[in-house]
């Protein structure tokens, strides 16, 4: 038992009991000849918060965008293997990746407005990249993204002013809610509070809390603080490998691998 | 008993040293000359114009008879024909300029975009008189071609004569092309990529990435382009007054030959008598103030379009 452990998550009644939503088969990603990710296997839990660790350079952004596609723009970049979400896979022959965009969300290290549009627009993007028109229906869902963004009593009173007028923070909920929008299934997040001030950090880790009730969040951090305050399990990336996956609390007390023990209790990185 | 530290020196900071006043006064007085300079040119025209503007008065810009033989002067006509042409070429370019650009920073692979956007950037180099030669002896004959099978298809008695308004239009639409296009490459160029990921992220499809990502964030900069090439459009001379066949009248078709304000002092400027000297020079000035209108409407409009934060 103690040696399946590196890619199986212990037992724990919170997350054992949720069905894989989103789970990665034999994924390695090359920019090139480079191997930058290799071979991956791991599997996320339903309305679980989900950290990616690892020090600069380790593939862990590398291999979070590739679960949304990112890579498809990247000239060069190839991903092999699978990843699967609620056991179809997203790399499939006929599997649109605009498709697959919609139903996977991203939040990214930097807060990107789109800086000519009001903050009602920005949230109703997606929604109107969908072809959504009828201003009902784009009401209803900006109020409930930007609740769902725990924006909304800030901005409710001015959602025609420029979304880049907000604050850091606020822009970072902002593009929280405007992925909220779209309802979707999964939440990728690039290090979405390293450009934060500690306040506006702390508020969106609370989010995340409250949005795992409807969605399946994958964030990165460089924060090991915050990966032990948000996450239910950890994934711990070195030089391209995963070198340990396993519940947040196990990992971060009683670390399986040697390199995860002195990264965690910054002896590198 | 307590060891002595010694003090260090105390340092006094030093004076603005001589040689950087020099070069302040030099930077001063070398801009200073270039506002000179400015005033100065305005000066000059609305001096030298002055006869022509006190003879029409008003009709110098609202009359339409332009009659060197009668001693007659309303430019009117020039002041259409030079907005014609500007705003026709405009129309033309602006799509052709910004769709190439697209294709040179978001299409193209890296290979092609080199060479392509060189190829557009040297089309500015190229002197106008060459414009102008090309005019004559490629664009004229292949829009008599056009416009004598458009007349015969139509039966509208416009004149097919080659020369007139809409070869300006077609060849000031080719030499403001590179402007527009150049600035609107570099300024898509530096759209920063958040903003296409943060498009393609939402599902997007590349077009609408374009739409929603990319021309928003850099319509500011897009219209600069269009704007220095608008600038270009009405102040160009040699190859407009080489094609446009030179009629002191408002052209009634499209097809008619025409003046511009620039093309009109060019044509006449070598053999003008007392009278008709005065008028060029005020229609000189009238081109100064629409520059000047032109640019300052270009800082008003930029400004209001440039994304909040990004300024």
């Amino acid at each position: 038992m103690e040696n399946q452990m590196k890619l199986t998550p212990p037992p724990q009644s919170v997350i054992s009991t949720a069905a894989v939503r989103l789970e990665s088969q034999s994924v390695s990603i090359f920019y090139g000849e480079k191997e930058a990710v290799k071979n991956v296997d791991v599997s996320f839990k339903s309305n679980t918060v989900n950290a990616l660790i690892g020090p600069s350079g380790c593939g862990k952004t590398t291999f979070l965008r590739a679960i949304n596609r990112m890579h498809d723009l990247t000239p060069g970049a190839r991903v092999t293997g699978k990843i699967m979400l609620d056991g179809n896979d997203l790399y499939g022959d006929g599997i649109d990746p605009v498709d697959v965009r919609r139903r996977i969300g991203m939040v990214f290290q930097k807060p990107n407005p789109f800086p000519t549009m009001s903050i009602y627009d920005n949230v109703a993007a997606g929604l109107k990249l969908a072809g959504e028109r009828n201003k009902q229906k784009l009401d209803e869902v900006v109020e409930r993204s930007l609740r769902g963004g725990a924006l909304w009593d800030e901005v409710k009173d001015r959602l025609k002013a420029p979304g880049s007028s907000l604050s850091g923070g606020q822009q970072q909920r902002l593009c929280i809610a405007r992925a909220l929008a779209v309802d979707p299934e999964i939440l990728l997040m690039d290090e979405p509070t390293s450009a934060l001030d500690p306040q506006s950090t702390s508020r969106i880790e609370d989010l995340m809390e409250t949005l795992k009730q409807q969605v399946t969040i994958v964030i990165v951090t460089h924060n090991m603080q915050q990966a032990s305050r948000v996450s239910d399990t950890t994934s711990f990336f070195y030089v391209g490998d995963l070198v340990e996956h396993g519940v947040t609390s196990e990992m971060f007390t009683n670390p399986k691998d040697k390199r995860t023990e002195d990264y965690i209790t910054g002896r590198f990185g | 008993m307590t060891p002595t530290i010694p003090t260090p020196p105390r340092r006094s900071f030093g004076m603005n040293s001589g040689s950087d006043n020099v070069f302040r006064n030099i930077i001063i007085g070398l801009s200073s000359l270039v506002l000179v300079a400015t005033v100065l040119y305005g000066f000059v025209l609305i001096v030298g114009g002055l006869p022509a503007f006190q003879r029409e008065g008003i009709g110098f810009l609202f009359g339409l008879n332009w009659d060197p033989g009668k001693g007659i002067y309303q430019a009117l006509p020039f002041i259409a024909g030079t907005f014609f042409t500007a705003f026709g070429a405009l129309l033309l370019a602006v799509p052709l300029s910004v769709a190439a650009a697209l294709f040179i920073s978001e299409y193209a692979p890296r290979w092609l975009a080199g060479p392509v956007g060189s190829a557009i950037e040297l089309l500015a180099a190229i002197p106008s008189v060459v414009y102008g030669l090309w005019g004559i002896f490629v664009l004229i004959p292949a829009v008599r071609v056009f416009q004598v099978w458009f007349v015969s298809v139509t039966g509208v008695p416009w004149p097919p004569t080659g020369t007139g308004l809409m070869s300006a239009v077609l060849i000031l639409a080719v030499m403001v092309i590179p402007f527009i296009c150049a600035i609107s490459r570099d300024v898509i160029t530096l759209v920063p990529n958040d903003q296409r990921e943060a498009a393609y992220a939402l599902g997007a499809t590349k077009w609408e990435v374009i739409r929603f990502g990319i021309l928003p964030y850099a319509r500011a900069g897009i219209l600069g382009g269009v704007i220095l090439g608008l600038g270009r459009a009405i102040g160009e001379t040699l190859a407009v007054t080489m094609v446009i066949g030179n009629a002191n009248v408002i052209a009634s078709t499209p097809f008619s030959s025409t003046a511009t304000m620039s093309s009109i002092i060019a044509s006449n400027f070598g053999e003008a008598n007392e009278t008709l000297r005065p008028a060029l020079i005020a229609i000189g000035f009238m081109l100064l103030v629409f520059s000047v209108i032109v640019n300052v409407i270009a800082r008003i409009v930029i400004t209001r379009l440039t994304p909040v934060g990004t300024r």
